[in-house]
């Protein structure tokens, strides 16, 4: 069973030390703030989060999921681990 | 399907929607040949304006060069106007061969293969050297085109943040499983000016056993000692495994591109990159006059070495002036301005005053970092600056963004 906050935390802190370059951009990034079309991380980008994704939850998200909608913000994405882990 | 009414409609929506957006890209008319000093028609239909061009891509001044004019016309004269075929059929004449170990010599690299354009270089080089037991790690801000032919090609790709040389080393650190790692970069890169560390990358890439791809569009011809590129600011000739490059920029400014590298990378491009096998052979008056391109910048630094010293000038001046230039050593000298609507306004004033630029924003910059993009040229004189910079202090003042940073700006103008 997976620990909703301490997965919202994990993907909150790959996002931030991934994507994000300025340290008060970083610290203003929400679980709601739209990553993708909100210009943060660019859909091509997006492949690095899945992986990392996969291989931290031991999960396959097909491509035909990996959407920029379904990745646009933390808290979709957090759904969408849930999903695929099946909870 | 015939084009219904309902077609015709989704199109003109979207359409709409890109004007709403802001995003609608227009084109000026250009009564003169490429240079210093254009004639311009805009908005369609007005009388003619007389313009200093500040963001053309003719860092050399060499596209309307009368050498390089001389040299197409005999081109056309000797070798004819199309050749109606593909290089690997009748499309190949001596003078793509000569092109061709012209640049090879001057990039100091093992071969060069011609393209129709830089984008179609990049569109095919990673599905002819690449499969899917490789990796591609790219810096996240390489050129549209690199983007395009990386997603044509089936290898697994990785990205790591612009110029963090840390983060690379993590990314080539992951992904040692692979059969083959290629690191992708610009080596300056189109709207900031800035320069890839190649030599931090090429070290990296020895230690990790990457090869690297270098995309020199906006660096052949100018950047280095004797105008070979950014490989050879940072003193990596000979160790760049790909280097992707354009015709259409300093090297005359018409069209073409090339891969120039590793001799076995570039078979596999003539064998296998689709846009080598199905588009059109470069047509031969484009060759030629390239060709005496290649002469002219093998021969002397003159005009690299003049680039530079207007380079100098023109950042020196504007940042005394009170623009926030971003720092660099390059041709292209982007005017801060964050946001996107200020970028519009100062342009339009800019060219009332007879002074061509462009506004860039969001989506062809990140969000909030809306900016003017000025390109020096070695056509440029003393002359042309000096009237370039007394309209941007005028513009500015306007303004009143003289002086501001950053943070004054947004908080003046907002994002």
């Amino acid at each position: 069973m997976l620990d909703e906050k301490q997965l919202k935390d994990t993907v909150l802190a790959y996002v931030k030390e991934e994507y994000v370059e300025d340290e008060d951009e970083a610290d203003e990034l929400t679980p709601d703030t739209p990553l993708i079309s909100g210009g943060i991380v660019d859909s091509f980008s997006m492949v690095s989060l899945k992986v990392f994704l996969e291989k931290r939850y031991h999960i396959q998200i097909p491509n035909a999921d990996a959407t920029p909608q379904s990745f646009d913000t933390v808290n979709k994405i957090v759904e969408l681990v849930k999903r695929f882990k099946g909870e | 399907m015939a084009y219904s009414d309902k077609v015709r409609e989704h199109y003109k929506k979207t359409i709409a929607e890109i004007r709403e957006g802001g995003l609608f890209k227009e084109e000026r008319f250009i009564h003169s040949p490429q240079a210093a000093d254009i004639k311009v028609e805009y908005p369609e239909g007005s009388e003619l304006a007389s313009l200093i061009n500040m963001c053309a891509n003719n860092y050399l001044g060499l596209s309307s060069h009368p050498e390089v004019i001389k040299a197409a016309h005999d081109g056309l004269d000797s070798r004819g106007y199309g050749m109606s075929s593909v290089r690997f059929i009748c499309g190949t004449q001596d003078i793509h061969r000569e092109l061709q170990d012209k640049l090879t010599k001057f990039l100091g690299t093992e071969d060069t293969v011609l393209f129709p354009s830089c984008m179609d270089a990049n569109a095919g080089v990673f599905e002819a050297i690449l499969g899917e037991e490789d990796v591609i790690i790219a810096d996240r801000l390489v050129h549209a085109s690199l983007i395009d032919g990386i997603r044509l090609c089936k290898a697994a790709y990785d990205s790591f943040k612009h110029m963090n040389m840390a983060h690379l080393e993590q990314k080539l650190e992951m992904h040692q499983d692979k059969r083959i790692r290629l690191v992708v970069t610009d080596g300056v890169f189109s709207m900031d000016g800035d320069f890839a560390p190649l030599d931090k990358m090429v070290e990296l890439c020895e230690r990790y056993d990457s090869m690297i791809l270098l995309d020199d569009s906006h660096a052949t011809g100018f950047i280095g000692k004797t105008g070979k590129g950014t490989h050879e600011h940072f003193g990596v000739v000979g160790k760049i495994d790909v280097i992707t490059t354009t015709l259409g920029k300093a090297l005359g400014g018409a069209s073409g591109g090339c891969v120039s590298g590793r001799a076995e990378i570039v078979e596999m491009c003539k064998q296998r990159a689709r846009p080598y096998l199905f588009s059109n052979t470069m047509p031969p008056v484009i060759v030629a006059a390239a060709s005496k391109v290649m002469d002219i910048i093998s021969q002397t630094t003159e005009r690299r070495d003049k680039l530079e010293q207007n380079t100098k000038y023109f950042r020196e001046k504007m940042t005394e002036a009170g623009f926030d230039i971003r720092p660099g050593e390059t041709p292209i000298v982007p005017v801060m301005l964050y946001n996107a609507q200020l970028s519009q306004d100062i342009a339009h004033d800019l060219y009332a005053e007879g002074i061509y630029v462009i506004g860039f924003f969001y989506p062809v910059v990140p969000q909030g970092q809306a900016r003017i993009r000025c390109q020096l040229s070695a056509a440029h004189e003393r002359e042309h600056l000096d009237k370039a910079i007394a309209a941007f202090k005028k513009i500015g003042a306007k303004h009143g963004i003289l002086g501001l940073k950053k943070k004054e700006i947004i908080e003046k103008f907002g994002l």
